[in-house]
Formats: C-alpha cells, sequence, structure tokens
C-alpha cells in the first residue's frame, strides 16, 4: 500500500531561486508554519508523557515495579496495584475484536465488494453515523439493553452450553468483562467496516478483472486477490479500533462493574483503567492515591504505545509477505 | 479576506468590552462538592440578585479537588464534603501561614435502597446487618440478622448482590464513616473515604448508576443520596439508630441528627454526626461544609464572602428544604455566626 501513496515530488529543482525570492513567493513561510504544526504533535505527546511522569512522582517511588503486580488497589490504607485494570483493559479489549474484527470485516467486504453501490453509500451514511455517536450513549444502551439481555438470556444460555470452561462459569450479574466486551465491540465495528472499505475499494480495478480473467468466482477473487491485497489496511482498522478500546471510558466504565478483579470468568464483574480514572479523580483527596491514578495514566499511556509498535511491525511484516502471497 | 478581518476586530473589541464589564463586579472563585451544587448555585444567585456588585462563581470538580484548589490557591474558596484531615490542615498552614476555616452549609444523608422480588414494604436494618451485608458476611436475604428485625416480611433465600459507588463520592464518605463506627471489622479492614477497597459488590457510576444496577440486578441493596431517593421516588428502608429506634431518613430526623451533636460542636466544626445520640436522630448524615482560608489579602474579597456567609446562615437556610436538603439547626448557626470573626 506504501509504495502506491508516493507522490513523485512536483517542485522544480531546490536551489534554483534565492532563498528571498522563495520567501516573497511564502514557500519558505508555508514550510516554517507547517513544520510547527508537524511539530506541535511531537511536542504534546513528550509534554504528555513528562507531565505524567513527574506527577506519579510519589508512586512510583513508592511502589516501584510492584505496581504492575500488586491486585490491591486500597486508597484507605494507600495500597495501590494497577494489575486488575491492566488486566480488565486487556480482557475487554481483546473480548472487543473478537467479535468486532469477522463482523466488521465481512461488512466491509460486503460492501465494497458485493452489494450495489446505492446500497453501499447508503451504509456507509449510517456507519459514519454510528462512528460519530458519542460513547455515552453507547453505554446507556449497555445499561438499558445489552445488561439485562446478558443477565437474562446470553449469559445463564452460554454457562449451561459452555459452562465447563472457566471463560463462561460464575454467577451472572449482568456487568461485567463480557458485557463491556460487546458494547465495545458495537462501537469498535463502525470504524473497521469504514475504514476497511475504503481500502477493499482502493484496490485497483485490473487486480479483480485479471483474477475472474483467470476464472475465479466473484468470491475467488475476493477472498484470494482483493482481500490479501488490502490486508495492511485492514489491519490499519483492526489497530484503529484496539485504540479505542483500549481509551475508552465512560461506556466501559457504565457496564463492566467496576471491581478490581482478576477473574478468568468473562461473567465477573471488572475494572479497567480508563474507567479507575475517570471514577476516582475529583475525589481522590490523598496525594499518593491522585498519583497513582496518574501513574496509572501513564501505565495506559505505555500500554497504547507498545501496541502501537507491535501493530506497525506486524503491518510491515504482512506487507512484505503480503505483496509476495497476492503475487502467488 | 478585509472584510472578515474587520468582523474579528469587532468581535474581538466586544468581547473585551464586554469581560471588562462582567469584571467589574467583584468576582469570588470557589470550587469542590458536587453534592450540595444545586444549592450552592440557588445561594450564589439569589445573592447576586442582591448583592449585584458580587458575583461568585463555583466549578463542582468534587470534594478532592476542591481541596486541592484551595490549598494550592487558584481559588478563593473550597468546598467538601468530608472535612479536612489534620495532613491537609498541615499542607494549608504551610504553605500559606495561615489555617483554613469549615462553614457548615447544609445536611445531607444515605439510605439503603433494594430491590428483592416480592418484598415491597419497607425494610428495617439494624447496623450489623448493614455491616454484616457490605463485609460480605450475611450473603442471602433470609440470614437472621435481617429477619429478626422486619417480622412478617418473606425474604427469599436468595444471595444478596451489594452495589456501592465505582465514582469517588461524599456519598460514600458518609456510608463508610458510618459502617466504621458501628463496626470494628469495617473499621479495621475497610476504613472510611470518598473511595474504599470495597470487600464485595458491584460499582455504580454516580447515585443514577446504583440505581439502575440495583433496579436491573434482582436481590440487590445499595446506597444513595436521601435527596436523590427522595426526587426519583426510590423506596428505600429504616436505619435503627443509637437509642434503639428504627427511623427512616427525612429532613425531620436528618436535621435531628445534627442538633444531636451541636452542644457537642468542636470550635472548628470538623464533626461527623454518623451515629449520634438522639431518639429521632437518623444515623447515617452528614454536614458538608464550605472551606474559608482565615486571611484575605483582598479587604473587599474578605468582606463578600463573610457578607455571603451571614447571609446564608440566615436567608440562604430557607432556600434549603425545597431542594431536599436539610436545613442547619438553631445552634450550629449561632455558633457559625460567631466563627466569622475568625475570617480576617
Amino acid at each position: 500500500m506504501a509504495a502506491t501513496t508516493t507522490v513523485p515530488s512536483a517542485s522544480p529543482i531546490p536551489g534554483s531561486r534565492s532563498f528571498l525570492a522563495r520567501l516573497r513567493e511564502g514557500d519558505e513561510i508555508a514550510r516554517l508554519v507547517t513544520f510547527l504544526f508537524a511539530a506541535s504533535v511531537v511536542l504534546v505527546t513528550a509534554l504528555l508523557i513528562f507531565e505524567l511522569w513527574q506527577d506519579s512522582a510519589l508512586a512510583r517511588h513508592k511502589f516501584g515495579l510492584h505496581f504492575f503486580v500488586t491486585r490491591v488497589w486500597d486508597p484507605v490504607f494507600e495500597q495501590f496495584g494497577a494489575l486488575p485494570f491492566i488486566y480488565g483493559t486487556l480482557v475487554t479489549a481483546v473480548v472487543s475484536l473478537v467479535i468486532a474484527v469477522p463482523l466488521g470485516i465481512g461488512a466491509a467486504i460486503f460492501l465494497a465488494e458485493l452489494a450495489p453501490a446505492r446500497v453501499s453509500d447508503t451504509l456507509e451514511f449510517f456507519i459514519d453515523l454510528l462512528a460519530a455517536v458519542p460513547s455515552v450513549i453507547y453505554g446507556l444502551l449497555g445499561v438499558f439493553i445489552v445488561v439485562p439481555l446478558m443477565r437474562d438470556y446470553l449469559q445463564p444460555g452460554l454457562r449451561k452450553s459452555l459452562g465447563f470452561l472457566p471463560l463462561f462459569s460464575g454467577p451472572a450479574y449482568g456487568v461485567g468483562f463480557l458485557t463491556a466486551g460487546v458494547v465495545l465491540a458495537i462501537m469498535v465495528i463502525p470504524y473497521i467496516i469504514s475504514v476497511s472499505r475504503e481500502v477493499l475499494m482502493s484496490v485497483p480495478r485490473d487486480q479483480r478483472e485479471a483474477a475472474l480473467a483467470l476464472g475465479a468466482t466473484r468470491w475467488e477473487s475476493t477472498w484470494k486477490v482483493v482481500v490479501p491485497f488490502a490486508r495492511t489496511g485492514i489491519m490499519g482498522s483492526i489497530f484503529l479500533a484496539l485504540a479505542r478500546a483500549l481509551g475508552e471510558t465512560m461506556a466501559v466504565t457504565m457496564v463492566i462493574g467496576n471491581t478490581p478483579t482478576i477473574s478468568a470468568s468473562l461473567f465477573s464483574p471488572g475494572y479497567s483503567i480508563a474507567a479507575v480514572i475517570a471514577n476516582e479523580f475529583t475525589e481522590a483527596t490523598g496525594d499518593l492515591h491522585l498519583q497513582a491514578l496518574i501513574e496509572l495514566g501513564l501505565v495506559l499511556f505505555l500500554l497504547t504505545f507498545l501496541l502501537n509498535g507491535v501493530a506497525r511491525l506486524l503491518i510491515v511484516i504482512t506487507s512484505q509477505c503480503g505483496s509476495g502471497t497476492a503475487l502467488a | 479576506m478585509k472584510r472578515i478581518a474587520g468582523v474579528s476586530v469587532v468581535t474581538l473589541a466586544l468581547t473585551m468590552v464586554i469581560s471588562v464589564l462582567v469584571h467589574a463586579a467583584l468576582s469570588i472563585n470557589g470550587a469542590g462538592a458536587t453534592f450540595p451544587y444545586p444549592v450552592y448555585s440557588k445561594w450564589f444567585d439569589e445573592y447576586q440578585k442582591k448583592n449585584s456588585q458580587v458575583q461568585i462563581n463555583y466549578q463542582s470538580i468534587g470534594s478532592g479537588g476542591g481541596i486541592r484548589q484551595i490549598t494550592e490557591g487558584t481559588v478563593d474558596f473550597g468546598a467538601s464534603d468530608g472535612p479536612m484531615n489534620d495532613e491537609q490542615l498541615k499542607a494549608f498552614q504551610d504553605k500559606h501561614g495561615f489555617g483554613i476555616l469549615h462553614f457548615p452549609t447544609v445536611l445531607g444523608a444515605d439510605v439503603p435502597t433494594y430491590n428483592i422480588p416480592g418484598v415491597t414494604s419497607a425494610l428495617n436494618f439494624t447496623p450489623e446487618a448493614l455491616a454484616g451485608i457490605f463485609l460480605g458476611k450475611i450473603t442471602k436475604w433470609n440470614d437472621p440478622a435481617i429477619v429478626a428485625t422486619n417480622k412478617g416480611v418473606r425474604l427469599p433465600a436468595n444471595d444478596i448482590v451489594v452495589v456501592h459507588r465505582s465514582d469517588g463520592s461524599g456519598t460514600t464518605y458518609i456510608w463508610t464513616d458510618y459502617l466504621s463506627k458501628v463496626s470494628d471489622e469495617w473499621k479495621n479492614k475497610v476504613g472510611k473515604g470518598a473511595s474504599v477497597n470495597w470487600p464485595v459488590g458491584l460499582g455504580g457510576k454516580g447515585n443514577e448508576g446504583v440505581t439502575g444496577q440495583i433496579k436491573n440486578a434482582p436481590n440487590s441493596i445499595g446506597y444513595v443520596e436521601l435527596i436523590y431517593a427522595v426526587s426519583n421516588n426510590i423506596p428505600y428502608g429504616s436505619v435503627k439508630n443509637s437509642s434503639g429506634n428504627f427511623v427512616k431518613a427525612d429532613l425531620a430526623s436528618v436535621s435531628a441528627a445534627a442538633a444531636a451533636v451541636a452542644k457537642t460542636m468542636p470550635d472548628d466544626f470538623r464533626v461527623s454526626i454518623t451515629n449520634p445520640p438522639g431518639n429521632t436522630a437518623y444515623p447515617i448524615a452528614s454536614f458538608t461544609w464550605l472551606l474559608i482560608p482565615e486571611k484575605f489579602s483582598d479587604a473587599a474579597k474578605r468582606d463578600a464572602i463573610k457578607g455571603f456567609l451571614s447571609w446564608m446562615l440566615e436567608d440562604g437556610q430557607n432556600y434549603t428544604e425545597q431542594l431536599s436538603y436539610a436545613r442547619l439547626p438553631k445552634e450550629v448557626i449561632a455558633k457559625e455566626k460567631e466563627a466569622l470573626a475568625k475570617i480576617q
């Protein structure tokens, strides 16, 4: 994909005009101004890390690396550990992707390859609308619809059929990891569909035509040629969804049960990093409590950073072998 | 382009003129507790109608934020649902060289609310039953500790689902303060605070989150603010007070709780009124406080704040009950008026 986006430089040979002349024509000014805008992104990121690091000094010194493995979160006796929150954040994100990725990509394939243009465009409008709905609305949807459904039907059903797995055991409260994952899935699906559809539609026509000319059916050309060609972009849409799932606060806190537990059961109530920060920050009176919350922010930042790095790596790897399989 | 530039210059000038005009009034900034926000905003509004030169702005950012901001000196006064502890008082003293005063403004209370299919009558709770349930030691609704005080109510043999606040809040502070007083085990194991390490239960965000969770989960119990329960018609139970009477929370029984401790009120007003003496006192109630520095460098600001406080203690109290806050007892008002002289 990266290769198709490089545009040959349109500017005349650099250095052909004097600096003053370029300044007069605005080139130099435009360069400077846009550079400043671009630099501000780096600056904000650096500032963010610096602030989080600085303001969590007390908690970092007190707990050290134990912060990552301690399971207790006790604001009264000032014992803080991030493990249940890291666990909750990762589990809900994974559950949401397990649900959202097949659904989202399937829908994107239908919209890009199989649906008539009019249907595709109309649906795209609704998908963009869904992506713009504020997360508190999804939270309400979760509280009023998903939670009762989970408690009364889905969780008892899962327990009956798959109850031998520790994943689906324990009492069904309605709220918990699974519910939070489902609500997150509903929230991130529009991102996956929207981006994947764009990517699939930008696959050159000749790719499809070549496959069809070789005698492939429509589905074979889609599944074996178009989708592998667009793989990098589809991966990008998944990581965008992952980032959103990791950082989502409002909708998660409304349905996750807000209890810092680590349990193999998806029915169990849990807690996520973003949710605990939002819940406790305003009323954190103790310095250590506040700083532990800021350190949690740092942990979330690192987690996102790390996963983004992994995502980049995956994209690089798959784009290398991606072109190989597309040719094969 | 020129025209757009002209328009923006005019807008900018207008904005500046307006902001200058607004700032011509003496503006006082405060921040803190969310629980008393409805009555505070009513007060500041009414007070400004009477004293147009004073404008009081209040940000309801939470008690923790209120204490932090007044300690930093970024606001003129703070507000908190729990009194500042000795450590926080010392931090303020060290930073500014003078102390900070607590002024009780109104009263709030927590009530136990529950959802048990088939049970419609109001339940009676003993302190032991509430502590047992929230510690996770009483796990069934037909536990003898609950059945004994609810003769004639058919309580099911179902597991109790405990619901608590997940966000740090004054409501939780009052609830855990009460449980710490009636149960040593609670005091040693969990303690009191705006957020605590709950032994059992699910967390709901805000009063509405707790209520929603309770409505959703059969056989659940939780606690919400009295005001919230009253304004949303949520049924709630009675709690046994220190005299052995089961009292249902209302404005009168909450004021009675405050009156019961009025005689023993310490000079700095930092007092917990949970589990007070008195036949009619409701045991899970608390003051909420304004935090006012002892010294102001700006005399106009000092006089304005003193003026507001004396108005709040007189006329202001008449606005409390229409908003479901219990008013301060007379003894406390008299004592606070004396304390006003400490502001210099």
